[in-house]
């Protein structure tokens, strides 16, 4: 209610600006004018040759021209007398009285969110429960591990987390950090090299390879890293390698394990489809749709990698990503004009251009 | 509440903009004294709504309040108070309303102290910043709204663009708007001159503080947002030509050239109709910098986000002022009156022919930072015009430019004496070949085109010497009578020798910079010296850093020249981890006008750092420079004389050339 109150006040306010000049009639002067300038400029003449500024001479020569200028001010000065046009006075009136607070609230209420109040954090913190949205306790995490970065435990709790977020290139921080302070792992190491992957939009980079042979070097049999060591294998094109890896840990799982259907249908997909896969879940999603829908996601994930480069282009990896994503939807044009602005991007940085033009190399790109 | 008092606050001037630009043309059309009043009210009123507003968004930023889109992207709850603050104009929606509070502010101002005015002429002027205002307004409101709200608000935000977490954003942006947005008040000027059909030179008489107002802002901004650069981007570099830096030097030019062509139009009731037409340009080109930096058409550090919706309405919102008003000018600059007569060799003249060269200059920066844009919206091709471009055209024009300089002043009005003002720059001319001649000397062999430029820097200053002391008598009067006599001298004729001395300057620091600046660039481990033009660098240490929020990598360089230690410099290295990016924050030993710059690179495995170390001898100039041009300005500012373009008598007849 106080909110409604402050608006009628300022609305009150805004009316009355328009109302009072209109309320005082003619009584105010007619302000300044061209005249007086030119007055007040022959008076400076005399001043100047009293102080020795310019000579006499000069003096008669000024004095003359704005004379001239004096007598044509006169001349043209509108000798409009205060005419006092009550019509439109009124109209201007009713517009103020009526159309200002009118527009404004209509305008008000189709954009503003009169329902909502004030949340300063100061008191927010204060009433802060358990009821509180995911997001409040992860940032609250990330305010503790911001302070206490070498928390191993802290790390490996959030990465998750964050991976599941969608929040792909924090989670890729928060697995390394937990790797650096809770030791190394193959679990994870496969899940950096998911998060990584998440993060190209399901591409698996050469980065997240590297990951999942390192979890597989310490655990040959991690499934999660066998499996994206697959499919990387699928995107590279190399559709029997895939098909060989993923063979090989149908026949080495349980028959119960819960991936054996995931693993299923990559391989009933080897060899067809060459769509670039998805992290896990995204492939969850998706399995359900029908090849247009599936279409539309992968294009949405590379759409977003190209609008997120357009705005911080100093993403090498990232633009290697894009372009190699187009190469796979086999789109070359957008893959060529890609390669165009990724060069331009990082033609500041001898370093940056380096990495791209070796990483376009390996993508079959002229480097 | 306090978001949505806000919101309302806005709305609310978009209505009184609204009003503001209706009733008072109306007033001034049927000659109703009340009428043309309400502009007054209204534009004070707006002042009060949006100033309201802004002070509702600094507010909701200060408490952090993330339930605002704009605070939630823009600020972080542990940045501390002073960036909270400066975020607030960090980012697209705020700056906009930093604009239009600008806008209003100077619509106040005129409001409040523009009593010399005709009622009808404050009418107008007021009723044109009203459409220009409401455009901005709807802009903002429809596009840009810095109050939309979260229902679910996030706990933490998502901080600030590192790179302007940094004093420079609480000077740079808002001098700088200063600048552009004071432009409007002459533009606003300018169309009520042609909507009203008369001007003469009482016209530039109230009109010259705001332009002056403006012009120093523009060029303090400028200035400082290189300095900026120059300090935060860790490259020492000052001015890129980047497109969004032409954006601010075009208006800035054209401003220059207003500034002296108005000055031709006080004095001698010449050149008006080009002076209306330099006050539509020079704004223009201050909508068209918004439009290039706000419209995401450029990506830079300015470019806050792009959004195609908001590019779109600022290009409608530019064509309309901008068609609108030139096309006013097509249809009734005819009926306005012609002035006085001059001949070329005059005051009036020399001021022509500043013009000319600024405004070339200008077209040639226009060209330059348009053309790549324009040829990739036809061709999608993607050039980039750079450095080399603007040094072959920029260079050329401003040599003449400047070697004209000392003329001006020197010439008489309406007709004036080249052989006579030749004659008495001899002093100034003799300072610049003895200049020329001993940097020949002392850096034989090197290059050859500097001790001539900075030749021509002591031309143009000591040519303003020249002139105060032409004016005062110095060396001709007994020294008393000349002390006297500069201290009767106006303060505008100080004004004009401080700001050709700024441009002189100026330009000495940038040929020092550019010719003598020496580097080092490699890795160096602790306890390494690096030596650079005489100073040794020893690093002795590298440390970690927690800050408010960021960790910083700080590396300690002890400075000595010839054994003797000199001061402990420490460049860091900050790395933000809610954007995931980092900073260099560069060190900078200053010695008379010269620095010594070191920034940090990247670490290597092995615990080495690559470090970038510059000597620039007398870099500071370059912006001291600006600053004495401003301090001219400002000087000018002060003086509220009314200004006499006193003619010589014609002593025998002569052909004197129309003055448009």
């Amino acid at each position: 209610m106080t909110l409604w109150f402050v608006f009628a006040l300022m609305t009150v306010a805004a009316i009355f600006a328009v109302l009072w000049p209109l309320s005082r009639g003619s009584s105010a002067q007619g302000g300044g004018s061209e005249a007086a300038v030119y007055r007040d400029q022959l008076a400076e003449i005399d001043r100047d040759v009293a102080a020795g500024l310019i000579g006499v001479s000069e003096a008669e020569a000024a004095r003359v021209e704005i004379g001239r200028r004096l007598l044509a001010a006169a001349d043209g000065e509108p000798g409009l007398p205060a005419r006092a046009n009550l019509g439109l006075r009124r109209g201007s009136a009713i517009l103020a009285l009526v159309g200002l607070p009118i527009a404004a609230v209509t305008f008000y209420l189709a954009v503003g969110s009169p329902r909502l109040g004030d949340f300063p954090l100061a008191e927010r913190t204060r009433t802060a429960d358990a009821s509180q949205p995911l997001e409040n306790m992860v940032a609250q995490v990330e305010a503790h591990l911001e302070k206490n970065p070498t928390d191993g435990r802290g790390w490996t709790v959030l990465a998750p987390v964050l991976a599941r977020l969608g929040r792909y290139d924090d989670a890729v921080r928060a697995y390394r950090n937990s790797i650096t302070h809770a030791g190394d792992s193959a679990e994870r190491r496969s899940d950096l090299g998911e998060a990584l992957a998440g993060a190209a939009g399901g591409v698996v980079t050469a980065e997240a390879k590297a990951e999942f042979e390192r979890a597989v070097a310490q655990n040959a049999d991690d499934p999660k890293a066998n499996y994206f060591l697959g499919l990387a294998a699928e995107q590279d094109g190399r559709q029997a390698d895939a098909a060989a890896i993923w063979q090989g840990m149908l026949a080495k799982s349980p028959a119960d394990a819960p991936w054996r259907p995931l693993i299923q249908a990559a391989l009933a997909r080897v060899g067809g489809s060459t769509v670039p896969a998805l992290s896990n879940d995204a492939m969850a999603a998706a399995k359900d749709m029908n090849e247009d829908d599936r279409g539309a996601m992968i294009r949405g994930m590379v759409d977003r990698l190209a609008t997120r480069l357009k705005q911080n282009g100093e993403d090498v990896e990232g633009w290697l990503r894009l372009v190699r994503a187009y190469l796979v939807m086999g789109e070359r044009d957008k893959a060529t004009s890609a390669v165009a602005e990724a060069r331009q991007a990082v033609a500041g940085d001898a370093e940056r251009l380096r990495q791209l033009n070796t990483g376009l190399k390996n993508l079959g790109l002229d480097g | 509440m306090i978001a949505e008092a806000g919101h309302y606050a806005l709305v609310l001037a978009l209505g009184l903009a609204l009003i503001q630009s209706t009733v008072p043309i109306l007033g001034a059309r049927w000659g109703d004294h009340a009428l043309m009043n309400v502009a007054r009210s209204t534009a004070l009123a707006q002042l009060l709504f949006v100033g309201a507003s802004f002070a509702a968004l600094t507010m909701l930023h200060v408490v952090s309040d993330f339930s605002v889109v704009n605070v939630f992207e823009n600020s972080h709850s542990m940045k501390p108070l002073l960036y909270k603050i400066t975020g607030v104009w960090g980012n697209h929606e705020g700056s906009m309303l930093l604009w239009v509070l600008i806008l209003a502010l100077f619509g106040g101002l005129v409001a409040a102290f523009g009593n010399n005015l005709p009622l009808s002429l404050r009418a107008y002027v007021l009723a044109v910043q009203g459409w220009i205002a409401a455009a901005f307004y709807l802009f903002i409101l429809a596009t840009s709204n810095p109050f939309l709200r979260i229902a679910r608000p996030p706990i933490e935000g998502r901080d600030l663009n590192p790179v302007l977490q940094d004093i420079g954003l609480a000077v740079h942006p808002p001098m700088l708007y200063l600048g552009y947005v004071g432009f409007s008040i002459s533009f606003s000027f300018a169309v009520a001159a042609l909507l009203e059909g008369r001007i003469d030179a009482a016209w530039a008489r109230w009109v010259r503080p705001w332009t002056l107002v403006a012009w120093i802002f523009l060029t303090l901004g400028i200035a400082m947002g290189s300095y900026w650069a120059y300090y935060e981007l860790g490259w020492g570099g000052w001015w890129f030509w980047d497109p969004v830096e032409n954006a601010s030097l075009m208006p800035w030019l054209a401003g220059t050239a207003l500034l002296h062509s108005a000055v031709v139009m006080e004095k001698r009731n010449a050149l008006k109709v080009w002076t209306i037409l330099l006050s539509i340009l020079t704004f223009s080109l201050s909508l068209l910098g918004t439009f290039l930096v706000r419209s995401g058409v450029l990506t830079s550090v300015h470019a806050f986000a792009t959004d195609p919706a908001r590019g779109v309405f600022i290009l409608l919102i530019l064509c309309l002022f901008i068609g609108g008003s030139l096309s006013l000018y097509a249809w009734r600059a005819s009926a306005l009156k012609q002035g006085g007569l001059f001949a070329p060799i005059s005051r009036e003249g020399a001021l022509v022919l500043n013009n000319l060269f600024l405004t070339s200059a200008c077209a040639t920066v226009f060209i330059g930072t348009l053309y790549p844009l324009a040829l990739e919206v036809l061709t999608g091709d993607k050039i980039s015009v750079g450095a080399p471009f603007f040094n072959l055209t920029f260079g050329p024009l401003f040599v003449p430019l400047l070697l004209a300089v000392p003329f001006g002043p020197l010439l008489a009005w309406k007709r004036g004496d080249l052989i006579g003002a030749a004659q008495r720059l001899m002093a100034a001319g003799i300072a610049a070949l003895i200049a020329v001649a001993v940097l020949f000397a002392w850096t034989f062999g090197g290059a050859t085109l500097a001790p001539l430029a900075i030749g021509l820097a002591v031309f143009v200053i000591a040519g303003a010497l020249t002139d105060l002391a032409e004016r005062t008598g110095l060396f001709r009067t007994p020294f008393a009578v000349a002390i006297a006599r500069a201290r009767g001298l106006p303060r505008a004729t100080w004004g004009t020798a401080f700001a050709h001395a700024g441009l002189g300057v100026a330009l000495i620091g940038i040929v020092c910079e550019t010719t003598w600046n020496s580097e080092y660039i490699g890795t160096m481990k602790p306890r390494d010296v690096a030596t650079v033009a005489g100073y040794q660098l020893k690093l002795d240490d590298i440390t970690q850093r927690q800050g408010p929020n960021f960790r910083e990598m700080i590396a300690q360089f002890t400075i000595s020249r010839d054994g003797e230690t000199l001061q402990v410099m420490t460049p860091s290295k900050r790395n933000f981890t809610t954007r995931g990016s980092s900073t260099t924050e560069a060190a900078l030993l200053t010695r008379g006008a010269s620095q010594l710059y070191v920034s940090l690179g990247d670490t290597n495995a092995d615990g080495a750092i690559a470090v970038r170390i510059y000597h620039k001898p007398l870099v500071l100039l370059i912006w001291w420079g600006p600053v004495l041009m401003a301090f001219g300005g400002l000087l000018s500012l002060s003086d509220r004389r009314l200004r006499v373009g006193a003619p010589k008598p014609a002593k025998a007849a002569r052909a004197l050339a129309p003055a448009e």
